[in-house]
């Protein structure tokens, strides 16, 4: 057609452990636009690739997990300079992953990098606002600090590809959780230029790992896995596919934040439901005497 | 006994330098106070019933030191102490003898003379009672003016303002010296547990005790609040057990101040057998230095005689 | 005169419960017989006598409990003001301590724990914990979830035998002060505290239905939390029946919450406080027989002072006195049940076969009843059974470490994570450790303390959701609209 240069495109891979691997399995499969019409090939994750990225995850957790929150606030802050300068392909994905006008789809990106912001200001204040000092009856001095529960798998939105899936995202690492992602099966483009900003944020690898592929064959292995430690089933559209994953998850007890029966409004102010989820009571007592 | 020396040798070899006294008191393992206080507390919800409160009513009137450290005491108040010492109960000679009476040196002669024969012993303050402010020549010369007249045990003080300065060694010496002092007498060292402000301290000051030759360590001089405390004489009977156990000597423990009551009293023995155990349960290695103590003493085992309360008017007033 | 000094038996009397022959569930704020199920007796775990038959509620009576619960929600306690549901948790916890004595006393009979601990723990704990939450009801909108927090509906609790009515009181006072309404099981083998609650429940004249209590075994308590009009359900006990719930809940609507096993380590430092640790140390397994679901049944020794803080051990715990729970001397009562007993001896015989060396305080053993005595193994390895399973009786397994962080991975070296233990002067290794340590719970320089305030509840197996505090109405509550 036009005399022009060809587009170099891009090819889409997993984010596991910082790098960007394909899959192991060397899969893929064809994601389409709102339309049906050919977008790119991304990689196809299975199970070793969920094992790999639950590895990397529990390998990143110590350090990230004892960061100090100002730290972590500050990687978030920066991961949503790195979106802010990433902007115009962020809304071109959305654009063309959800069949959005551009107009919606920069509010979305838009809303997608303040959501960054505003987790990253939670860092240091979460602990603030969950903990306590307990007035208990003796002479013991006893408070409660909310620790991360640990390495978390997160089944992200499906239809919000980007603003969805920073809002299950971004609460869980930023109370010291690790998360691999199992990015929208139909609308994975956005999850993985999202993978490359934070790749290029200061954020350490294996903090956030995100896979493509078919929700229904990776999860179950998420559920099961004993070194994971809670599980948000944000996306999950196939209610067998909630209770079978629930019934897993119980093997081990993984804290479980339930399917919606309709996928929620993003734009909304997201409340503390997901940092209250990703963080549980520690409570420490001590004598007080001389 | 958890402490970074092992054998008597080098408990002697601590008392050499300041230095190596300070360290080695300060390496005892600390006191949690919280943690001593519930245990001292849970132990006072013992229930001593029927036949055990009855030997244990016995068994306190044995260990009591009859105690008068007034400025008024007379010769009058000392006799009458010690009729009183030779038999609680004047209408029940079962009621054992106490086991000594306690007084000041200028009266230890008339005390000995009332107790001949008895089997009560005559224990006299000594060293500057009660606040061992003096210097140690006079401390000497008090401590060697009562076993003269007769004493058999001798209650020193220690010197607080030394051992509170860190002047450990001070206190160490002072002790030896009066050790010596005794003779044959029985030395019963006084920590006035309520001035050293720390059970860690009251640990320490039982160590520096026991190190220096002390027959007994003892709580308090009864002229400081607070005096004697469960606590605290847990912590002292953790210390002379502790001291057997690395060095195989006995020491015993005298709690003085504030006892008034038999259920009191009982608990200082449910205290002593379950930290101690039986050894300790007798008045060669407990004490309790106390006045009005003996009365109540004396009303309970009435009151487990006859079956019902008894009162004031059935028991001497001396 | 060297005597030695036993103390005469002192008994408290039991006169003062008065116990049936048999009981009936309280359902709508009556006592009833059962419509189906079948009665059981419950019996005095030291005397193997029985108390009293009590009924085992079947599917019908789980529905009729459930649907008088659904009823009090919506025709009266929903409608009834915070401040109003408050001053029914008050007048409990003043009925509660009123009649303290004779619910020490039950529980003691029906449990077998010393009145020691049913008179200065359990009961002192459980008015506590009315009154603390009492004061939550009329303050929910500070709880952290918004203004106007809803309550979830009907509240189903299944409790375990270790500690009946204390257990009770931390599932029953923050369920209604959240404004839900409750139909509780209490364990099959200490269901008689429960039944006392109920008639507590009716001189608070406490709406009909608020609360209901059916007694049964499993079977009840499974029929319960899969009954459809449950809201909310809530459950302490082992892991693995509350792996069960988790899965037989899956896919509805109903919010969980577990409470279930541990296998704490209680971490001593070279520079602890020793006698203060080694009564940390009793206290923390020996305490209830060591039914106790945090209890610290691994104790972690710095080797420079192990042999020294074993020793101590061994003679303290000479000095426990064992036998018949109502005596106010008795430190170590008997063992819940017959089955219990099996258990904690097969996994003793297993730390025998692994190699570990056993050592048993001295204490005569009462003829009949279910007993075992203080036990503490030494040379235990990571890999022995009694170092990873909940043996939940009075088992300690020892074993030693040489650094902090060595002490650390060992602690965390296992499912469970609901509490541990630190000994140690230093407190900035204190607050180091602790933060290390994947556990809910942390005592340092103390353990096995329990406060209405102090949040408790467990990491990984141990469970999730709190008990206590301001997180733990969060079980009980969610944000308006949700």
């Amino acid at each position: 057609m036009s005399t022009g240069r060809l587009e170099i495109r891009k090819t889409y891979k997993l984010f596991i452990g910082g790098e960007f691997p394909r899959s192991e399995s060397g899969r893929s499969y064809e994601v389409t636009d709102s339309k049906n019409r050919f977008l790119a090939n991304a990689a196809m994750g299975s199970r070793k690739d969920a094992r790999d990225a639950v590895r990397a995850a529990r390998t990143a957790y110590e350090k990230w997990s004892n960061a100090s929150a100002y730290n972590r606030g500050q990687i978030l802050y920066r991961i949503a300079e790195m979106m802010e300068g990433r902007k115009e392909q962020f809304v071109s994905e959305v654009m063309s992953s959800e069949g959005c006008t551009k107009p919606v789809a920069n509010k979305i990106v838009t809303a997608a990098i303040d959501r960054w912001v505003w987790y990253a200001g939670w860092a240091d204040k979460f602990a603030t606002v969950a903990g306590s000092t307990n007035p208990v009856a003796g002479p013991y001095y006893n408070f409660s600090t909310p620790v991360p529960i640990g390495v978390v798998a997160l089944v992200a939105p499906a239809k919000s590809s980007l603003l969805g899936l920073v809002s299950v995202v971004a609460p869980a690492i930023v109370v010291g959780c690790t998360a691999v992602v199992i990015a929208s099966e139909n609308r994975p483009l956005p999850a993985i230029t999202l993978s490359e900003a934070l790749a290029t944020s200061d954020l350490p690898g294996g903090v956030i790992n995100i896979l493509t592929g078919n929700t229904g064959e990776i999860t179950p292995w998420l559920a099961s896995h004993a070194d994971v430690n809670g599980l948000d089933l944000a996306g999950v559209t196939n209610p067998a596919l909630a209770i079978e994953l629930t019934q897993s998850a119980a093997g081990t007890i993984k804290r479980v934040l339930p399917r919606p029966t309709v996928e929620p409004d993003w734009f909304k102010d997201p409340g503390l439901e997901r940092l209250n989820f990703y963080a549980e009571a520690r409570t420490v007592w001590h004598p007080i005497g001389v | 006994m958890p402490n970074t020396m092992n054998q008597v040798a080098t408990l002697t070899q601590v008392t050499e330098t300041p230095n190596a006294l300070a360290e080695f008191l300060r390496g005892l393992p600390g006191v949690d106070a919280v943690g001593a206080d519930q245990r001292a507390a849970s132990l006072a919800t013992r229930s001593i019933k029927t036949e055990s409160k009855r030997r244990a009513i016995d068994l306190a009137i044995s260990m009591i030191d009859l105690t008068t450290l007034e400025g008024a005491d007379t010769q009058g108040k000392v006799k009458a102490m010690c009729a009183k010492a030779r038999h609680p109960d004047p209408l029940n000679s079962e009621v054992p003898h106490v086991a000594a009476v306690c007084v000041y040196p200028d009266l230890v002669a008339i005390a000995s003379k009332e107790l001949v024969g008895s089997g009560v012993a005559v224990a006299s303050v000594a060293t500057a009672f009660p606040s061992g402010r003096a210097d140690l020549q006079t401390k000497l010369s008090d401590t060697r003016f009562a076993v003269s007249q007769g004493a058999t045990e001798i209650d020193m003080v220690i010197d607080r303002g030394a051992f509170l300065s860190g002047d450990y060694l001070k206190v160490y010496s002072e002790i030896v010296a009066t050790k010596s002092a005794c003779g044959d007498a029985h030395l019963k060292v006084i920590l006035e547990t309520g001035e050293l402000a720390t059970y860690d301290n009251v640990r320490r000051a039982s160590w520096l005790a026991m190190i220096a030759g002390a027959d007994f360590i003892k709580t308090s001089t009864g002229k400081v609040t607070p005096a004697a405390t469960l606590p605290v004489t847990l912590i002292m009977l953790e210390a002379v057990r502790d001291f057997r156990e690395q060095t195989g000597r006995m020491v015993g423990v005298k709690a003085a101040g504030g006892i008034r009551t038999a259920k009191d009293a009982i608990k200082y023995l449910v205290l002593v057998n379950e930290t101690c155990g039986p050894d300790w349960l007798t008045p060669q290695y407990f004490r309790l230095g106390a006045s009005i103590l003996l009365n109540d003493l004396l009303q309970q085992r009435q009151k487990m005689i006859t079956g019902h309360y008894s009162g004031p008017d059935y028991v001497t007033i001396d | 005169m060297n005597q030695s000094f036993e103390y005469s038996p002192a008994p408290e009397s039991r006169a003062i419960v008065n116990l049936a022959t048999s009981y009936g569930l309280f359902i709508d704020g009556k006592f009833a017989q059962g419509q189906d199920g079948a009665p059981f007796k419950t019996i005095d775990p030291a005397t193997e006598e029985v108390l009293a038959e009590v009924w085992g509620a079947g599917p019908k009576d789980v529905n009729r409990a459930v649907t008088a619960a659904r009823k009090a929600y919506n025709q009266t306690w929903r409608k009834t003001s915070g401040r109003e549901r408050g001053k029914y948790l008050y007048r409990i916890a003043r009925i509660i301590q009123e009649r303290s004595r004779e619910l020490a006393v039950l529980e003691s009979l029906d449990n077998g724990k010393p009145i020691r601990e049913s008179r200065d723990v359990d009961i002192p704990l459980v008015a506590a914990h009315f009154f603390y939450h009492a004061g939550w009801a009329d303050k929910l909108d500070y709880v952290g979830l918004g203004s106007s927090p809803s309550a979830y509906g009907v509240a189903a609790q299944v409790i375990p035998w270790n500690f009946p009515l204390l257990m009770l009181a931390w599932k029953v006072a923050p369920a209604l002060a959240a404004g839900n309404t409750v139909v509780l099981k209490p364990a099959e083998t200490t269901p008689l505290s429960a039944l006392w609650f109920a008639e507590i429940c009716q001189q608070a004249e406490l709406p009909n239905g608020v609360v209901n209590i059916i007694t049964g075994d499993g079977a009840t308590g499974a029929a319960l939390v899969s009954h459809p009009d449950v809201d909310k359900v809530a459950f302490t006990g082992s892991t693995e029946v509350g792996r069960q719930i988790a899965i037989s809940i899956a896919g509805t609507k109903k919010s969980l919450t577990l409470e279930l096993g541990g296998k704490a380590a209680n971490i001593v430092f070279d520079d602890a406080p020793i006698d203060q640790a080694v009564e940390g140390i009793v206290n923390g397994i020996f305490f209830n027989q060591g039914h106790v679901c945090c209890a610290g049944s691994r104790l972690l020794v710095q080797e420079s002072i192990a042999d020294a803080v074993i020793d101590s051990l061994k003679r303290r715990l000479s000095t426990l006195r064992l036998g018949d729970p109502l005596d106010k001397n008795t430190d170590i009562g008997a063992i819940n049940s017959a089955p219990q007993l099996a258990k904690i001896v097969e996994l003793a015989k297993s730390g025998e076969l692994d190699g570990a060396n056993k050592w048993q305080a001295p204490c005569q053993i009462p003829e009949k009843g279910y007993w075992f005595a203080p036990t503490v193994f030494t040379n235990v390895t990571q890999s022995h059974r009694i170092a990873r399973e909940e043996i939940f009786g009075p088992v300690l397994s020892t074993l030693t470490f040489r650094t902090p962080s060595e002490a650390v991975e060992k602690a965390n070296n296992t499912p469970f994570g609901l509490s541990a233990g630190i000994w140690t002067e230093k407190g900035s290794r204190i607050l180091q450790i602790a933060s290390q340590l994947k556990a809910g719970v942390i005592w340092a320089n103390t353990f096995n303390r329990f406060d209405p305030a102090s949040p408790f509840g467990g990491f990984k197996e141990s469970g999730y959701g709190r008990e206590g505090g301001r997180q733990g109405m969060l079980g009980y509550l969610r944000p308006r609209g949700k």
